[in-house]
């Protein structure tokens, strides 16, 4: 049973990181309908500035700069790449961030090469004991800060006029315009914001018990596709509701892969991507996804 | 003035040239050669998909992956770690693409109702389970390590270095004789396509990547089309696979990853989406742009021998095409492909447009 509790509190803890990455996707979506393959790249370099900088300017000021680092490069790709692009079809605009995304990972690989880099966090490998079960710190923080973080940008979301503006422009762009939202600042700013929260996830992506920062670290991001498709891409709701899905499964079957030993070694790495085409199978709009409907 | 002669001349002396290259080409050429050929097999199926027919595609590499380890089990006897069903070579490369179709046959329920974007995320999962059961299947797949890949074998002609052959004073290896293979692959697969894209289920696709609505009211069926030109796609994918196969003579899990995916999407875009010749184009510039700085590497600024602390030519190769896609969307719409019609366009534009700027001599100004 403890081990039970521990893998979904460890399922729960990995799942509130995935849906930090998939809010950023699903954000970029609505603001621009733009299906942003490159986000895993952005997250690499959020972490990658954390990982290099912590040493010398200590953790904090170093997250910070991996935080501005990846918001920074978020926002390029808007003002230098995505703006200027004027196609027909939106799944072009999907294959320039494809583009996007191949430069940067294999810039930032070939500077990470063979090393582990650790991310100089003060949680490292403690762990908390609380009624027989053990959580290590890393998880914990990571998922006061992930709720926190998306509860934040739920608020911001709600209340504030730049998340009004936000939603009017997911809404209806035209109007939105006319009603004097500038939209090329709405798109800018989810970009941005997409590459801050994914340099959060990157680095509760790369703490203990991942040994640290290498070049796998972009697959790990992938996962964050499915939760962000299976809540439904247009649905922040749907992006949290993902990410514990994409999270707990994972969790769970790594941790009962010697029952599941039929399917083979490393099935937890496979099982958010099965649990995904089943969704999409009875829901292709995924499960929070409002369904296209067109009138002719 | 009709322009069908010129063509079916252009055809035949670029079928000529292609044929004749194993003559002149040394080994290195002849294997980059190959790999762009099986290639563009396989970046004409992606294109129909994704360039025709509007659907992301990021699985690709799965069924590359299903076509070459397709064939080599359907080819292969068995052996002690290995299973194989010993299928004459022939029949064991048509059914590698039947696998493959049926395999993209299996993902259609996904494949048919999703639309655009949302099924190239789902298909990411594709990758994933691929590389999950390359590493696991091992009787199947050998493992990690791979399988070799059994030399095809036609009519009694085998595909390999012995027996020796030697024509016009060129001993034709492996590599000399795959090469008329694949030219002999690759023109069907190409005629294919474009007989498909010309036609009616061309006009179909199209009108379904423009305006869904507008073609499930005129009557295409779209679920079905997304459903089929994804099989077909695969079937593609298939044949490309175990070419590549028989080109490399060892298959290896690692290569069918993530990145070969991303390399055929690439293929496209910097080609050309929707068109034969772009998937070629953009075929022979992906896979020749490594291999052009592998061997000119030493004598190209930036770029450093394997193991060095500089660029790689491959990390290179990778940073320049990615950077191509981004250049070719921004700059060049129509790709590679595109840029023909478009400097006639601009050539004939400037010869009927010549006279009417000059002044006759009695108008000129003195």
């Amino acid at each position: 049973m403890s081990t039970f509790i521990e893998l979904v509190v460890n399922g729960v803890s990995a799942g509130s990181v995935y849906a930090l990455i998939a809010l950023g996707f699903v954000i970029i979506f609505k603001a621009t309908e733009v299906v942003n393959f490159a986000h895993a790249s952005l997250l690499l370099v959020g972490g990658y500035a954390t990982a290099v900088l912590h040493d010398d300017i200590g953790f904090l000021p170093a997250l910070g700069a991996g935080v501005a680092a990846a918001a920074a490069a978020g926002a390029l790709v808007e003002l230098l790449v995505l703006r200027r692009a004027r196609v027909e079809h939106h799944a072009v605009l999907a294959i320039v961030t494809i583009g996007v995304d191949i430069v940067l990972t294999t810039a930032l690989t070939r500077q990470i090469g063979t090393q582990v880099l650790s991310m100089g966090d003060p949680w490292q490998n403690k762990i908390v004991h609380v009624g027989g079960v053990g959580i290590a710190q890393t998880r914990i923080a990571a998922f006061a800060v992930a709720s926190l973080l998306i509860a934040a940008f739920l608020a911001a979301f709600r209340y504030t006029s730049w998340g009004v503006a936000m939603r009017a422009a997911a809404e209806d762009g035209e109007t939105a315009a006319l009603m004097g939202v500038r939209l090329t600042r709405v798109s800018l700013a989810a970009w941005a914001v997409a590459g801050a929260l994914a340099a959060v996830a990157a680095l509760f992506l790369t703490v203990f018990p991942t040994p640290g920062l290498d070049r796998s670290t972009s697959f790990a991001a992938m996962k964050a596709f499915p939760a962000a498709i299976l809540g439904g891409l247009d649905s922040t709701t749907g992006a949290l509701a993902g990410g514990l899905i994409v999270g707990l499964t994972e969790s769970l079957v790594t941790g009962y892969q010697g029952d599941l030993a039929f399917m083979g070694r490393g099935i937890g790495e496979v099982a958010p991507f099965l649990v995904m085409l089943l969704v999409l199978l009875v829901r292709p709009a995924g499960l929070f996804g409002t369904r296209e409907l067109s009138r002719v | 003035m009709s322009e069908r002669p010129f063509r079916l001349a252009a055809v035949l002396a670029g079928t000529l040239v292609l044929l004749a290259m194993p003559f002149y080409l040394d080994a290195f050429w002849l294997q980059t050669g190959l790999f762009a050929m099986s290639a563009a097999i396989g970046a004409i199926g992606l294109n129909l998909l994704t360039g025709a027919t509007g659907q992301l595609s990021m699985g690709h590499a799965f069924f590359l992956a299903v076509g070459a380890y397709g064939y080599v089990y359907l080819a292969s006897d068995d052996g002690p770690h290995v299973a194989g069903l010993g299928l004459p070579t022939p029949l064991a490369f048509a059914g590698a693409i039947v696998l493959a179709g049926v395999a993209g046959g299996l993902f259609s329920p996904i494949a048919g109702r999703l639309r655009g974007v949302y099924l190239g995320i789902a298909s990411l999962a594709l990758i994933f389970i691929g590389q999950h059961v390359l590493f696991n299947a091992e009787t199947v797949t050998g493992g990690f390590n791979g399988r070799d890949v059994p030399p095809m074998e036609l009519a009694g002609f085998r595909f390999d270095d012995s027996p020796e052959l030697v024509v016009f004073n060129v001993p034709l290896g492996a590599l000399e004789r795959l090469w008329f293979l694949a030219v002999l692959l690759l023109i069907p697969a190409a005629w294919i396509a474009r007989g498909i894209l010309r036609g009616r289920p061309g006009r179909a696709m199209n009108t379904i990547r423009d305006h869904e609505t507008a073609a499930a009211v005129m009557g295409v069926p779209v679920a079905r089309y997304r459903a089929g030109v994804f099989v077909l796609s695969s079937m593609y994918a298939g044949a490309a696979g175990a070419l590549l196969a028989l080109a490399f003579r060892r298959t290896v899990p690692d290569y069918f990853g993530m990145f070969l995916s991303l390399d055929y999407l690439a293929m496209i875009v910097i080609g050309g989406l929707g068109s034969v010749a772009g998937a070629v184009a953009g075929a022979v510039f992906v896979s020749v742009l490594p291999q052009l700085l592998t061997r000119f590497g030493d004598d190209l600024p930036l770029v450093a021998a394997p193991g060095s602390a500089g660029v790689s030519p491959a990390e290179a190769a990778r940073i320049l095409y990615g950077a191509a896609v981004v250049a070719v969307v921004l700059f060049l719409p129509g790709g590679l492909a595109g840029m023909w019609p478009r400097l006639r366009a601009a050539a004939s534009r400037r010869r009927a447009a010549s006279p009417l700027t000059r002044l006759e001599k009695e108008e000129q100004p003195v």
